[in-house]
């Protein structure tokens, strides 16, 4: 056992600041009677500001689930979910839009980008969308941090796959949000520009003060992240901090015994 | 293969509901015309063959044979058919019965005055009243009192009586020829002769007193005969023939007539279903670009299920056969469907017609195997044509592609092809129409035509070179108006441009039509009214609606109090160099009163006897000046050519039309002594009253009509908008279709794009804001459609209309454009009603299973 784990089922830390993103007791049920499917079983976490956490776990774990109810993606069958001070099991589909618009940042796994829109066009769009002129200075530094600067007047189809989630993530910093979920970002990319999307990540939580949370199943994209949280069957098992992939690798492998014994 | 195409018809049968409406409402409108056509046809020929029920033989005038023998004394107040002729005829064995018929017009005056109909005159008909043994005549049966049995008695229709407002016991007022007569009434009639229901009068009148009015005593226009039961047709009209006298009269069998009124009853009626064909097509025409887009939305959708396909081994051909029979499958069901509403539509018909007074005859609905077989197999056809080159697209797809886990948009192909061609079909179809201008008349109606269609064509290859300038234009207004999702809107238009502009196509060629009709019939409703009050200084035009106003009206019409000049006006037809013409003769000092002539040399003045004055236009084709000598031949008179003198040159008039002269000069040439019209200008201009003092100075005959400005102005007015409105019902057809394209077009896009609107709403785009991106993206090709067609329709209504205006002076091209603005608003409109439901399938769907969304 590391020295970082915490025994709890769920993970209790607190951080110094208020947390960024919360959940307490969040269920998620899928389907009723006979087949029924309890995706989130009264999970509680905590996201801290100015952090990089990543959450993993085994296919069918949940933790696509969780981060879809924290983006206010998806509805909540019990609990509470919190982005900031805001409570997001009671706000209407409009707020929630209005809230993913204003506070939180998106990196998908693939199509990301709008086809038709440039880079450029894509990386100011939430702000577009919501009316609002990007703070060009702010926008430089993320450009230039992302190294997108040559690229900007390019078309989705004109860049390669590492460049057009650079782009995603330039969008996703862009209009400085409370929190920015990432799901498997790195998915789709070869280990090389997985790297650079991840440093990207990494450098925006430590240097710009970011908050990002990243769904992955790979170990060494977890490694980058300041906390790895683990689920499995909809339950928060475990947590690391300061991982390695060794270290993440390990504890994943110990997973699956635990699942193959139980 | 055939399982593959069912399965896919079936698997995407909400994708093809747009396309199978296309196809059945274009298949319902030739399946209803078809049906309708056969109706009506059989429906005539009932009624005519239950006209001719009783006619074993009808005995008549034989004008080719009287022609030959033609003399001066010649009467035609009297026929070679006299009462002598019919009590021969009624005395060959087998006839039962002979009527003696004498037919003519009479137009009768309301109680109060005006005729009851007095415009189409001739549609007012007059006959004999025959009675049989029981002294009722079996043809009109009575409705009230009894049939007219003396000089002085008239019968009318029953219909005729009430809306002019007589009773049993009035005295009616009528005319024939001009003079007003009247009659008592004794009895009224019902008739189905379909030419009085349609609108027209008919009056019945004691034999000698119709022989009085419209031959001589003891004269027939007609004898029809009647067999006793058992005998022959055939053998009795050779009977009857050989009673007649040799030259100025036949016998003709009734079946022969009832083949000849068949005859022509499907010569009119398969007219009519030409027509209505023709725009049948239009509808079908619009369909294709729809059925082609979404069999290429489809095949773009499928590429990587097609793909598989070929990969496990399936050969091209199969590839396209799957294809073809998916389109002929679902044309098939779209046809029979369009089939029924087809029947719908003809059923409705007749009493949809009878309702605005077509009077149509009754009938069952007659549903040949031709009409079902053409109505069929014209939606397949359609319908697999139209998905040809989607299918060939199908099969370029490369079996590698299975394999390619990237799913990205092709790569945009080459529209250098397409554009050079399309350039070049419209470069010919304006260089056309440009020569078309330089015509005039009928010579040019067939490079009008062919200009057309060219250009329309060149337009509709051009469209996806054209959708950039004019989206990326329409976008700046809707970027600047709706903010992102105005410019998302824009984006998305412009995404696939052969997409949008053959959805935009498809409503284009509707609005093509529409407008270039409508420009049309604008600018002659203008020429029109120009023309009718155009440098007319009088006050009244007075004519006759059977054109026959006697030659003393003039006269007449001076001495009435108040009026300061009356110029008789009467035209006579010639030929010279160039074909043929009419010379207008008049009275010149009165005429100089009356009309406002301005002439380019010479003057008014200098026209006299023998001295004559020309139009502009006709100078200019003739290559007539002022001075030179020119010969005429007339048909009619003693004197059959004659040299003039031009005296002057004048520009164009309705009124003093092609070649004005003297009354002396042109009275000797003419048919007969009556006038076209009169000319009235009045001391005060048109004051209350006058109208009628000029009416009851020639007889207030119901025939007559004074006509003020306004009345000149209007009487025109109507038939024009009533043409137009006619034209937009027929065309409205494709419209519709058309706008099923757009509905289609969106559907299909917002499916393909399931992942990215997925996308935009967990970024933050509300629902409200998808919605407006659908529906912005929907009028913007709805108005880039709508911009086309109204500029080439303009073009083509500018090119064409000079056809006209070569002979037709006043004419020039009017813009009507409030008509435009509504067209353009109506698109606006039919952009956003496209945009309901697909926007809202946008709208709702959900944000995650739409961004995992294959």
């Amino acid at each position: 056992m590391s020295p970082h784990a915490a025994a709890s089922t769920n993970a209790t830390v607190s951080a110094v600041r208020p947390a960024a993103a919360q959940a307490v007791d969040l269920s998620k049920v899928y389907g009723s009677g006979e087949t029924q499917v309890v995706a989130l079983d009264a999970v509680s976490v905590e996201f801290g500001r100015g952090r990089f956490t990543a959450i993993m776990g085994p296919s069918g774990s949940g933790k696509s689930t969780l981060m879809h109810c924290m983006a206010g993606l998806d509805s909540l069958s019990s609990g509470s979910a919190r982005i900031g001070e805001t409570e997001l099991s009671t706000l209407s589909d409009k707020q929630l839009t209005k809230l993913r618009r204003d506070k939180v940042g998106f990196i998908f796994q693939a199509f990301n980008l709008l086809p038709t829109l440039t880079a450029y066009e894509n990386i100011t769009l939430p702000m577009d969308i919501a009316g609002r002129t990007p703070d060009r200075q702010w926008l430089e530094q993320v450009v230039g941090t992302v190294g997108l600067a040559g690229r900007l007047k390019h078309r989705p189809s004109e860049l390669s796959g590492g460049q057009q989630q650079r782009v995603a993530v330039a969008r996703a910093l862009a209009s400085r949000p409370e929190i920015i979920f990432a799901d498997e970002p790195t998915g789709n990319l070869d280990s090389r520009s997985g790297a650079e999307v991840l440093g990207f990540l990494r450098e925006s939580v430590r240097e710009l003060g970011q908050t990002v949370v990243m769904v992955t199943h790979d170990p060494v994209a977890a490694s980058y992240a300041d906390r790895v949280v683990f689920l499995a069957d909809g339950r928060i098992v475990d947590e690391l901090h300061e991982p390695t992939a060794d270290r993440v690798l390990d504890r994943m492998r110990r997973f699956d015994t635990a699942v193959r014994t139980s | 293969m055939l399982r593959t195409a069912l399965r896919n018809v079936l698997a995407h049968k909400a994708r093809l509901v747009m396309t199978a409406l296309a196809v059945l409402l274009g298949v319902a409108f030739v399946a209803g015309t078809l049906v309708f056509g056969s109706t009506m046809g059989e429906a005539f020929k009932n009624q005519s063959a239950k006209n001719l029920k009783d006619v074993a033989v009808s005995v008549q005038q034989d004008y080719t044979s009287i022609s030959d023998r033609e003399d001066d004394e010649a009467d035609d107040r009297k026929t070679t058919l006299d009462g002598a002729l019919a009590d021969r005829i009624a005395k060959v064995p087998g006839v039962a019965s002979v009527r003696p018929m004498v037919s003519g017009n009479a137009t009768i005056a309301k109680k109060g005055g005006g005729p009851v109909n007095g415009v189409d005159s001739w549609q007012n008909f007059a006959a004999n009243y025959v009675p049989g043994k029981d002294g009722k005549d079996s043809r009109y049966p009575l409705k009230d009192g009894r049939g007219p049995a003396a000089a002085d008695e008239i019968a009318l229709d029953a219909r005729t009586a009430d809306e002019a407002g007589y009773r049993i016991g009035d005295t009616v007022r009528f005319a024939t020829e001009g003079p007003t007569l009247t009659k008592k009434l004794v009895g009224t009639v019902t008739t189905e002769d379909p030419a009085v229901t349609a609108g027209g009068t008919l009056a019945l009148f004691d034999t000698a007193a119709a022989q009085k009015l419209f031959l001589s005593p003891g004269y027939f226009d007609e004898i029809v005969v009647s067999a006793k039961l058992g005998t022959d047709q055939q053998a009795l009209t050779a009977k009857v023939s050989d009673v007649l006298p040799k030259e100025g009269a036949k016998a003709v069998s009734g079946k022969q007539l009832a083949d000849e009124q068949a005859e022509q009853i499907a010569r009119d009626t398969s007219a009519l279903t030409k027509t209505l064909l023709v725009f049948a097509g239009i509808a079908l025409f619009v369909g294709v670009f729809i059925i082609a887009n979404t069999f290429t939305m489809l095949i773009a959708q499928r590429s990587r299920e097609i793909a598989l396909i070929r990969a496990v081994g399936a050969s091209r051909r199969q590839v396209v056969r799957s294809v073809l029979i998916e389109a002929g499958l679902l044309g098939l069901a779209a046809s029979t469907v369009g089939f029924g509403l087809g029947l719908a539509i003809a059923a409705g018909m007749r009493p949809l017609l009878n309702a605005s007074g077509a009077g149509l005859p009754d009938g069952p609905l007659v549903i040949g195997a031709d009409a079902v077989l053409a109505s069929l197999a014209v939606g397949v056809l359609v319908t697999v044509l139209a998905a040809w080159l989607p299918s060939r697209k199908a099969a370029k797809i490369a079996p590698v592609e299975a394999l390619s886990s990237v799913d990205g948009t092709p790569a945009a192909r080459s529209m250098v092809v397409r554009n050079v061609i399309g350039a070049l079909l419209t470069a010919a179809g304006v260089t056309v129409m440009l020569y078309v201008t330089t015509l005039d008349g009928s010579e040019g109606l067939g490079p009008a035509m062919l200009g057309s269609a060219l250009t329309l064509t060149g337009m509709i290859v051009l469209a996806p070179l054209l959708s950039r300038p004019l989206v990326s234009l329409a976008g700046q207004v809707t970027g600047r108006l709706f903010g992102v999702s105005g410019k998302l809107a824009k984006e998305n238009a412009l995404r696939n441009p052969r997409r949008t502009a053959a959805t935009a196509s498809a409503l284009m060629i509707g609005l093509t039509l529409i407008t270039a009709l409508t420009v049309a019939g604008n600018s002659a409703q203008a020429g029109i009214d120009k023309m009718a009050t155009e440098g007319l200084r009088a006050d009244y035009k007075v004519a006759q609606t059977n054109n026959q106003l006697p030659d003393n009206a003039a006269p007449k019409l001076d001495k009435v109090p108040g009026v300061a000049a009356a110029a008789p006006i009467r035209t006579v037809g010639f030929t010279t160099t160039g074909g043929y013409h009419s010379m207008t003769g008049t009275d010149l000092d009165a005429f100089a009163k009356t009309i406002d002539l301005k002439f380019r040399s010479g003057s008014l003045a200098d026209l006299g006897d023998g001295r004559i004055g020309v139009s502009r236009q006709t100078a200019e084709k003739q290559g007539w000046s002022t001075g030179d000598t020119v010969e005429f031949e007339f048909y009619d008179g003693k004197e059959k050519k004659r040299t003039f003198q031009i005296a002057g040159v004048y520009e164009g008039s309705d009124y003093a039309g092609e070649v004005l002269g003297t009354t002396e000069d042109v009275k000797p040439h003419a048919f007969n002594d009556s006038l076209d019209s009169v000319l009235v200008k009045a001391d005060g201009g048109a004051t209350a009253g006058l109208g009628q003092k000029l009416r009851d100075a020639l007889g207030d005959s119901p025939l007559l009509t004074v006509q003020n400005h306004e009345q000149l102005k209007q009487e025109s007015a109507g038939v024009i908008n009533t043409i137009l409105y006619l034209m937009y019902g027929l065309l409205g057809m494709a419209v519709v279709i058309a706008v099923l394209g757009v509905v289609n077009t969106l559907a299909m896009s917002v499916f393909e794009r399931t992942r990215e609107i997925g996308m935009l709403r967990a970024i933050g785009l509300d629902r409200t804001g998808v919605k407006q991106m659908v529906r912005l993206e929907s009028v913007v090709i709805s108005l880039f459609g709508a911009v086309l067609g109204i500029g080439v329709g303009i073009f083509l209504a500018w090119a064409g209309g000079s056809l006209t205006g070569s002979s037709f002076a006043t004419y020039e091209m009017v813009l009507p454009w409030g008509r435009l603005g509504l067209f353009l608003l109506i698109a606006l409109v039919v952009g956003v009603l496209a945009a309901i439901w697909p926007a809202r399938r946008a709208a709702r769907l959900n944000v995650l299973a739409a961004i995992s969304a294959q």
